[in-house]
């Protein structure tokens, strides 16, 4: 047997050579030509055409939450349901800053709003058609909207309509004894081509409302409840051939799609295809070899193609490093001693070792940036900040941290506990990376991991399990659920949404900037909004109840062979897959 | 033994036909047991950490959903009845089927329901149905592949034991085993589809009745690679089996009475190492069918192990349920038809 051992090894070095040399290749053609250099998907259109034809192969290693518009809340889902349906307003299809402004979609213009913010009016364009060439009212949007309020058939969707529509006890279309289904009383159709909504509380930024999935038209008349899903009828320029969940999309022209009614899509490819529970690592080598145009997911690449991006410039001149509206933080909680403290709270502020908690999630090209504030640069009215330095080479300032904790009561130090989720093994190298830092100054941290399907639910967002179990620290993460200071601040500041289970905001309960929350909402002017965020921003980060350390980036691979690719700021950081071709 | 009287056979079709009916009932009563046991853990081991049903409940709803929608969702997927109902309301749904809110209308589920996924509100049955053959197709092509080299290489490393032979074919056997599915299978993949173009399609699953070319070339790296770490598996058995079988005295005894060496190897050898391979066969094909979880996932198979694996993550309930369930009977199945075999293979069962 002992000789057998050298044989193995050999067969296995030849094994891994070759594997090499496939690696190495990087595929055939899928990485060769395009007109793209390192980061051009930020800023301008690579590989501009206006050909159409040939099949868009998309991929996604897990799958829909829905691809309902009324009960779908992944970032992802938002960006592909821009195929097949169109909302009131959308974000511009364009690179750069200025694809975080909003354009209209059906409507004609924004929304014009009454004088207390309470009531906002669009009208629609004419002209628009679903696929089987019947008219789009206002009536269907009013209808899809009533939908999205019934969560007891649609719960995976968001809920800004319920929290903020005046609903007088209406509850769902199903339950609706009045004509047509249409008895919700805070959204009015005074004609097919006008809608009205009337808010309980003033808010000024209900564009972004009208931007979201649940105002795609859905004919009462074609509505199957849950099981609409399996034939969304569609407004945009693709239709739906086929869906199977876990499996496959299919999407084809919709050849009653008006271009002149929407100025804001392409229709390029004959077909879109995605391939769904496609093995993660598997969909960034087709990605590399050009079977595949994006991953749906847009998360960015696995850390084997990131690896290799890095260091072959053939690969990188196809990749962006694409901002997102996404911070990892670690969340201090108020509820656990000493953490009542504000100087135990900048104690870890200034302790931390942002720098090693960077490299735990990939660096900073396939990680991100080192964060300094909530805020990040991305987001409209960002104020550059660091009121708590963290040293040379962002290692902590354990000077300053000592004289916090000096401050706080305990010189010596105290034990505490962090959270983070097992399966998430970046997430718990930066847990470990936390606990290092805090040792410097005496303060022993023990990690404790939870399953990451019910770390919100049952663990570290729930703050009855966090007081009980002690869990002074919580590794989070939070994505702005669209571009702006309302979309990324309210569930992470506001004291208010703080509920039993599912909290990503255990600290911050600070009623000063409750107030300047409720003032933000209801400023329509959106430069005097912008600095009520930053004010926000700066308030939180002196109450110290959250430790931001990453401003997420995701290193995502763009083959040559997929033609009008960019990335849009407003969709998140994700390429704007209605734009793109194949020819 | 020549004097001796020969001893009589029971009534061969009457035993099988209880031992039939007696692994029946023990593989309901395994199912039901599964079932609990499934049961117990999802609903029972978050209630020891405080857990209530509307924190269960708040698994299924988006990530900013208030109390009312939590509530609401705990109502329709029946959480908040107590755990005996909601189970005996699964297994009624099983026998007889069951009704399902979807907003403008019920639906009714016919038997078998496992119910309806909570997190995208599809019937899990036809689900099931549909993985299914993707498993079948994946266990059945690598099994016959197993088998054919496995137990080959096994015999003829035993047989020219020591040489350079028996050597190679147990350096392959210990790679296979040492090397875990996920490295193998994206090995291949980067060798044989992206490096060499051999396979275009692998990792690109369509069913045999659509395009059956396809089908095959995105089959042969997944049944090559699962087949290579269980073939080293059988390898190293049957040659364990043979080496000690070569050795029995009933073997010298076929070889002083003149047999062929090819008789007394295959009929008299193999046959008799033959048992052990086929009791951990049965195992491991059932374990299979339940779902090969590490091949489907590296080669994106949408089978019961795939299927599986997304269900835990999602806490779906329904779906884990329905594809242990049918992990569980085809287990309980493969041991049953090894059984049966036992008895063909070798006549002293039968005399038992």
């Amino acid at each position: 047997m002992r000789r057998s051992i050298p044989l193995v090894a050999t067969g296995l070095a030849a094994t891994l050579a070759l594997a090499a040399c496939g690696g190495g290749s990087g595929g055939s053609s899928g990485n060769s030509g395009g007109d793209g250099s390192f980061n051009a998907g930020l800023t301008r259109v690579v590989n501009p055409s206006t050909k159409t034809g040939g099949t868009l192969h998309l991929a996604n290693a897990g799958d829909w939450d829905n691809v309902d518009p009324a009960d779908t809340y992944y970032a992802f889902s938002w960006n592909f349901a821009r195929f097949y349906g169109r909302t009131l307003m959308m974000f511009k299809p364009s690179p750069g800053k200025s694809g975080l402004e909003l354009t209209p979609d059906l409507a004609q213009g924004p929304g014009q709003h009454s004088a207390d913010l309470k009531t906002w009016t669009y009208k629609l364009k004419p002209g628009v058609k679903y696929e089987d060439g019947t008219p789009v009212k206002a009536q269907d949007i009013k209808y899809d909207i009533e939908r999205s309020l019934d969560k007891k058939t649609f719960p995976n969707g968001p809920t800004y309509f319920n929290d903020y529509l005046d609903l007088q006890g209406y509850t769902s279309p199903y339950n609706d004894k009045t004509p047509g289904k249409l008895g919700l009383k805070a959204v009015e159709t005074p004609d097919d081509s006008t809608i009205v909504f009337h808010l309980k509380k003033p808010f000024g930024a209900f564009d972004y409302f009208a931007m979201l999935p649940s105002t795609m038209p859905v004919p009462p008349a074609k509505d199957t409840g849950a099981n609409y899903k399996q034939h969304v009828v569609a407004t945009g320029p693709y239709k739906f051939e086929s869906y199977t969940p876990g499996k496959s999309i299919a999407l084809v022209r919709n050849t009653n799609w008006d271009p002149s009614t929407d100025p804001n899509r392409k229709q390029l490819p004959d077909r879109v295809e995605v391939q769904l529970g496609i093995n993660a690592d598997d969909v960034d080598n087709r990605l590399i070899n050009g079977s595949l145009q994006s991953d749906v997911q847009s998360t960015g690449v696995q850390a084997a193609a990131a690896g290799r991006i890095q260091t072959q410039p053939r690969l990188k001149q196809n990749a962006d490093a694409a901002p997102t509206a996404r911070l990892w933080y670690v969340a201090i909680s108020g509820d656990v001693a000493p953490f009542d403290n504000v100087h135990c709270r900048r104690a870890v502020e200034y302790v931390a070792d942002k720098q090693a908690m960077q490299t735990a999630f990939g660096g900073p090209l396939s990680g991100g940036d080192i964060a300094t504030h909530l805020i990040m640069p991305v987001l409209p009215g960002s104020k550059d900040m660091n009121p708590y330095p963290s040293g040379p080479g962002n290692h902590g300032d354990i000077a300053k941290a000592k004289q916090e904790l000096a401050a706080c009561g305990k010189p010596n130090g105290f034990k505490t506990v962090i959270s983070a989720r097992t399966e998430r093994t970046k997430e718990v190298n930066a847990a470990l990376a936390m606990q290092q830092s805090l040792a410097k100054i005496g303060v022993q941290v023990e990690i404790k991991k939870y399953p990451q399907g019910d770390y919100f639910k049952l663990y570290a967002g729930k703050p009855e399990y966090v007081k009980k179990n002690g869990l002074g620290l919580m590794m989070m993460a939070w994505a702005a659920d669209w571009p702006e200071g309302f979309g990324y601040l309210s569930q992470i500041v506001d004291s208010r949404v703080i509920r039993d289970a599912g909290n990503t905001n255990l600290g911050v309960k600070d009623p000063e900037v409750d107030k300047t929350l409720d003032k933000a909402v209801v400023t329509a002017d959106e430069t005097a909004r912008n600095d009520l965020w930053a004010q926000i921003d700066a308030k939180v980060m002196d109450d110290a109840y959250i430790v931001p350390f990453l401003n997420v980036k995701g290193l995502m691979y763009r083959p040559p062979s997929a033609k009008n690719t960019y990335i849009n700021q407003g969709l998140n950081g994700e390429y704007d897959f209605v734009q793109m071709g194949v020819k | 033994m020549a004097g001796g009287r020969r001893a009589r056979r029971p009534p061969w079709p009457g035993t099988v036909v209880t031992f039939l009916i007696r692994r029946l009932i023990a593989a309901i009563a395994l199912l039901v047991i599964v079932s609990m046991v499934t049961f117990a853990i999802f609903f029972l081991v978050p209630r020891l950490t405080g857990a209530t049903t509307a924190d269960l409940a708040s698994r299924y709803v988006g990530k900013s959903a208030g109390p009312q929608a939590i509530h609401e969702v705990e109502v329709r997927l029946g959480l908040n009845k107590p755990l005996a109902i909601q189970y005996w309301d699964f297994v009624k749904g099983i026998v007889v089927g069951s009704h399902y809110d979807f907003g403008p209308s019920k639906v009714y589920c016919g038997p078998p329901c496992f119910g309806y996924s909570f997190i995208n509100q599809t019937p899990v049955w036809p689900d099931l149905l549909d993985r299914a053959p993707v498993t079948l197709w994946l266990a059945a092509g690598a099994a016959i592949i197993w088998l054919l080299f496995g137990v080959s290489a096994g015999v003829v490393s035993a047989l020219k034991r020591g040489t350079a032979v028996d050597r190679l074919s147990m350096g392959l056997a210990l790679a296979g085993v040492s090397l875990p599915i996920f490295f193998t299978g994206l090995l291949s993949l980067a060798i044989f589809r992206d490096k060499l173009g051999w396979f275009p399609d692998a990792g690109t699953y369509v069913g045999f009745t659509q395009n059956p070319i396809q089908w095959a070339s995105a089959m042969v790296l997944p049944w090559v690679t699962l087949a290579f770490l269980q073939a080293a598996l059988y390898a190293r058995l049957t040659r364990a089996g043979m080496l000690e079988t070569m050795g029995e005295d009933y073997i010298r005894t076929a070889r002083a009475k003149g047999l062929p060496e090819r008789t007394v190897i295959v009929r008299h050898a193999l046959r008799a190492t033959l048992t052990p391979v086929l009791t951990i066969f049965g195992l491991d094909l059932g374990m299979l069918l339940g779902g090969a979880v590490l091949t489907e996932s590296t080669f994106s198979l949408p089978g019961l192990g795939k299927f599986a694996i997304e269900s835990i993550n999602n806490n779906d309930l329904p779906r884990v349920l329905g594809v242990v369930m049918l992990g569980a009977f085809f287990i309980v199945l493969a041991n049953l038809i090894v059984d049966i075999l036992y008895a063909v293979i070798d006549p002293r069962v039968r005399l038992s």
